[in-house]
């Protein structure tokens, strides 16, 4: 048998059905391979060996018992470190968050241990999730496990980096502006992004309210189907999640696309776009046409302002969600002969210079005078970008664009320019605006070796659609390409 | 009175006694050991998020439609941001240009002449927690250190705010004192001033009259009673007209009411940055109120005062006995129930309004924690009325009834107070006094009337406070033939 980090859910669950395997040695082979691997990646700001020891040892026990709790029963997953966890320091790769303990865990922490999940730790992150490299942690950046001069995308690198090595067979990451896609396909595993309001936000501590949502990365299309289902679902807990039933996104999972239309967004294959990328992407749509989808080409023109209008409503919302970090409750403080002096010289050793950055450019465009040239207009264009893909989903059935204009970038290399990093999540952006969910699914590499991801879009509750459009596109198009780093060679 | 023209304008906040806070289900309770009464939600504590309480939104409505609003089919939270250390998210969740309710009226009466006092809105948010300052007398600047209690944090508050229709600190008062009526009568808060379950905050401005755009407007706030409101209003105009009349100008300013003092003084000089920065709330949906709720909240509406007090006067009560009754916790109750018993109810408004009220208040407990009936009210009443217990007897009988005693007549008699109407026994007493006085006598026949009540006087002394004074009075006149 392989190293068993190396499986899929899928295929580990079935082991542990069989008896071929435990959870408790499923998890070993986890640690086993983050222990090889964290040195150079550092994918986890903390560990809970203890913790994950004991609930896959109860896994076993359940198992044993004849009590099977699911698809996730005895599946080491990690959590992004924006999930708070009770009694597991949750920092959000924070200064100001240093040492904090949580009291209770995110609906989606007490979903998946109820499912019989074995949570392996936290992962890295930008800082509150600012960021598309995971360099701007205050604990150090994460590298990418196919280069580690190069980065694992961002925010939630740290994620993608652990499922990409093997240090977890599943994580959860959040995505505001693209933070699970991009990563996921700088690293080449899958990353989806629900329906806004179909994963809880409880716990989850908050960038941008109306953006943020929880979604699995996971190495195959199967087993984000298999997280997907063990997270989503309402939760009275969370005001803006969804009421109505999950969509089924099983029964038709198999069905291919032959005879869906799928429309290539114009506006996401632009000037921008790295050539061997496109040229990757548009291979995969080639196969599709070729299995009997009907491909057409279509445009939202309102693309063109997407990414502006986010990095109005973004900031102006994280500058309110941040704002209860003043060192008067819990986390970092700095002494101040005031209250004022306190909470200022807290938050300006607390936050990083992106959070900084951002907390100013939003607390500014929702300030009088200038609320209704920025924040309002960005609005405005939200409402546009949202009519955009309701008249593109009356002609087609999903859409189609690379995930990220390039593949993993280096180290350092835009760490200087806000505003080339800003353009990484160019076409990830017009999703999280429409509330709409997508799908990152490797399809291939680029010459240098390093993971190319093609994103497939559906419409609100479209999940269906979208996961069985996935599992065609990897069924046709995937890569069964492994990191150097995941192999035992590698690794040693 | 002032040569200006006064504007006022008074914004209300009213702490709601749901069960629950306004996000989250901790308990609404001011008993609790500080920070006791918390979660992560009203904590503010990363990733928490708030649900709205169902039952502080129809309380919202309950108001609004008291004061006659438009109730919003759709209505919005926004963000209120501010650092504030005993605000735990720094920002506090309230309403802003989309409000539950809006455009209502109050009616108020200063001596007998009406006025409308327009309600602009009436929306919800959540209170803050509260800082207690150590050292320096209590005061943030100079003490030693804070500590901040989250048990408040959270807490319903409803907050209506008046059209600045108000033209006289009087008008102010009536004003403050219906709004605090019809919220006790919706049953929705303590409504106690003291305690800051309800708390009023007045904006005023004067302007020469026939000016038409405003004057500068002053905040004064901190008054807890319906008196300091009153206070502070005269005091305000009294600052504000000296210094118009000497041309020096007025600060736009929030002025804190000092009750020692009696004088309002500027808060603290750095201007609080008004740029709130309202966000719309992205953790909530807007509130969906139905017709139905709408309606079934309005036509569940209790009798609101207005109404209560024009039955009362319907029933034979004066004015003020008609508003002392209708507004005093639980009287209104007792008046109707000792009606009901056969008792007349300007007699029973009387007592209600006199001896029941001074006893409640040196007990200080609520009249329905008394046992105090409409039908030992009624008893009591009677008694009075048909001579069997002079005024000051029943007074004592009265409070062994609150303290538990009994009934009046049972009271009455164990006491001995029953009134002595057997005229031989009190012919007897006042000739023995007339015959002890020799000289009063004299007097009072020469024209001295005063001797009458002192010679009354003697005679009830005599029968130990049992004849009716009355009775005695006019049989002293007959014999002395004054
Ligand atoms: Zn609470």
């Amino acid at each position: 048998m392989s190293d068993p980090a190396d499986l899929t859910i899928s295929a580990a669950g079935a082991l542990l059905r069989s008896g071929d395997l435990s959870a408790v040695e499923l998890l070993e082979a986890v640690l086993r391979r983050a222990s090889m691997t964290e040195a150079i990646l550092h994918a986890f700001l903390t560990i809970d060996s203890a913790g994950a020891s004991a609930a896959a040892a109860a896994a076993d026990e359940a198992f044993a018992a004849g009590d099977d709790l699911g698809h996730l029963h005895g599946i080491p997953i990690a959590l992004k470190d924006n999930m708070v966890t009770r009694g597991i320091e949750t920092t959000c790769s924070s200064q100001i968050l240093s040492g904090y303990i949580p009291p209770y865990d995110a609906t989606v922490v007490e979903r998946l241990k109820a499912a019989g999940a074995v949570i392996v730790g936290k992962t890295n992150m930008d800082e509150f999730a600012m960021g598309s490299s995971t360099e701007n942690s205050a604990y150090g950046a994460t590298r990418n496990p196919w280069d580690p001069d190069r980065v694992p995308g961002g925010s939630s690198g740290g994620s993608a980096a652990a499922v990409s090595a093997g240090s977890a067979l599943a994580a959860l990451g959040s995505d505001t502006g693209g933070s699970i896609r991009q990563p996921a396909s700088l690293t080449g595993v899958v990353g989806m992004k629900p329906t806004y309001g179909l994963v809880s936000r409880y716990g989850l501590v908050a960038f941008a309210s109306s953006l943020d949502q929880i979604g699995p990365l996971t190495r195959t299309v199967d087993d984000a189907v298999t997280v997907f289902e063990a997270i989503a679902g309402h939760d009275p807990s969370d005001a803006t999640s969804y009421p109505g039933p999950v969509p089924d996104v099983r029964t038709a999972l198999d069905g291919g696309v032959a005879g869906l239309r799928v429309g290539v967004v114009r506006e996401l294959w632009g000037e921008g776009t790295d050539p061997e990328v496109a040229a990757v992407c548009r291979r995969a749509v080639d196969l599709l046409a070729d299995a009997g989808a009907l491909v057409s080409e279509v445009s939202l023109p309102s693309l063109e302002y997407a990414l502006s209008a986010y990095y109005l409503i973004a900031p102006a919302e994280c500058s309110s969600n941040l704002a209860r970090f003043d060192g008067v409750r819990y986390g970092l403080r700095r002494a101040g002969s005031t209250v004022e002096e306190m909470m200022a010289s807290s938050r300006h050793d607390g936050l990083g210079p992106e959070v900084t950055r951002r907390v100013l450019l939003g607390t500014y465009a929702l300030s009088a005078g200038y609320y209704d040239a920025f924040y309002g207009q960005a609005q405005k264009v939200r409402t546009l970008v949202i009519r955009d893909f309701a008249a593109a989903y009356g002609d087609v059935d999903v859409l189609i664009s690379p995930v990220s204009p390039t593949t993993a970038f280096k180290i350092g290399e835009r760490t200087d320019d806000p505003l080339a990093m800003y353009l990484s999540d160019v076409c990830t952006i017009p999703s999280n605006l429409a509330g709409d969910p997508g799908i990152s699914v490797p399809v291939g590499l680029d010459s240098g070796g390093l993971p190319i991801g093609l994103q497939v879009l559906a419409p609100a509750l479209g999940e269906a659609v979208l996961f069985r459009v996935a599992k065609a596109v990897e069924s046709l198009a995937g890569s069964d390409a492994r990191p150097a780093l995941a192999t035992s060679e590698g690794a040693a | 009175m002032s040569a200006y023209d006064v504007v006022i304008g008074i914004e209300t906040h009213v702490e709601l006694r749901t069960a629950s806070k306004m996000f989250c289900g901790c308990p609404v309770d001011f008993t609790a050991e500080p920070n006791t009464a918390v979660c992560p939600v009203c904590l503010g504590l990363p990733g928490a998020l708030p649900v709205p309480n169902a039952r502080a939104v129809e309380w919202t409505i309950a108001l609004g439609s008291a004061l006659g609003c438009d109730i919003a089919a759709e209505s919005v939270f926004h963000r209120k941001n501010y650092f504030y250390a005993d605000l735990p998210k720094n920002y506090q969740i309230s309403q802003f240009d989309l409000p539950l309710c809006s455009d209502g009226k109050l009616d108020v009466e200063v001596d007998g002449v009406p006025t409308v006092v327009g309600i602009t809105r009436v929306h919800m948010e959540e209170d803050t927690g509260k800082s207690t300052h150590m050292g320096a007398g209590g005061r943030i600047t100079g003490s030693e250190g804070s500590l901040v209690d989250f048990n408040r944090s959270g807490v319903p508050l409803v907050e209506v705010v008046s059209e600045p229709d108000i033209k006289t600190p009087e008008q102010a008062r009536a004003y403050a004192t219906e709004l605090r009526e019809i919220v006790l009568s919706l049953g929705i808060s303590d409504a106690r001033l003291e305690e800051g379950s309800m708390r009023f905050d007045a904006n005023i401005s004067l302007r020469p009259p026939g000016q038409q755009e405003l004057g500068v407007k002053v905040e004064v706030k901190n008054m807890n009673s319906l008196r300091s409101l009153q206070r502070a209003l005269a005091y305000e105009i009294e600052r504000q007209t000296k210094r118009l009349d000497a041309d020096e100008p007025i600060e736009q300013a929030t002025r804190h009411w000092e009750e020692e003092s009696r004088r309002t003084a500027p808060g603290r000089s750095k201007e609080e940055s008004s740029d709130y920065r309202y966000l719309r709330e992205p953790d909530l949906i807007p509130v969906a109120v139905s017709r139905e709720t709408i309606e079934a909240v309005g036509s569940g509406l209790p009798e609101l005062p207005a109404a209560r007090r024009s039955r009362y006067r319907e029933m034979g009560l004066d004015f003020e006995a008609a508003r002392l009754v209708s507004a005093g916790e639980g009287l209104g109750g007792l008046l109707e129930a000792a009606v009901a018993e056969g008792a007349g109810a300007a007699s029973v408004a009387n007592w209600l309004t006199g001896d029941v009220m001074a006893q409640i208040r040196s007990l200080g407990t609520p009249v329905e924690e008394t046992p105090l009936t409409g039908a030992r009210l009624a008893e009591l009443v009677a008694m009075v009325d048909g001579g069997e217990l002079s005024a000051t007897a029943a007074k004592d009988v009265l409070a062994g009834v609150m303290a538990g005693e009994g009934e009046p007549r049972q009271i009455a008699e164990e006491r001995d107070l029953m009134q002595i109407t057997d005229s031989g026994f009190i012919e007897e007493a006042v000739d023995r006094v007339l015959a002890e006085h020799p000289d009063e006598v004299e007097r009072l026949r020469g024209g001295d009337g005063r001797l009458t009540g002192f010679l009354v006087g003697m005679v009830m002394k005599a029968t130990g406070g049992k004849a009716d004074p009355r009775q005695v009075s006019e049989m002293i006149r007959s014999r002395a033939g004054a």
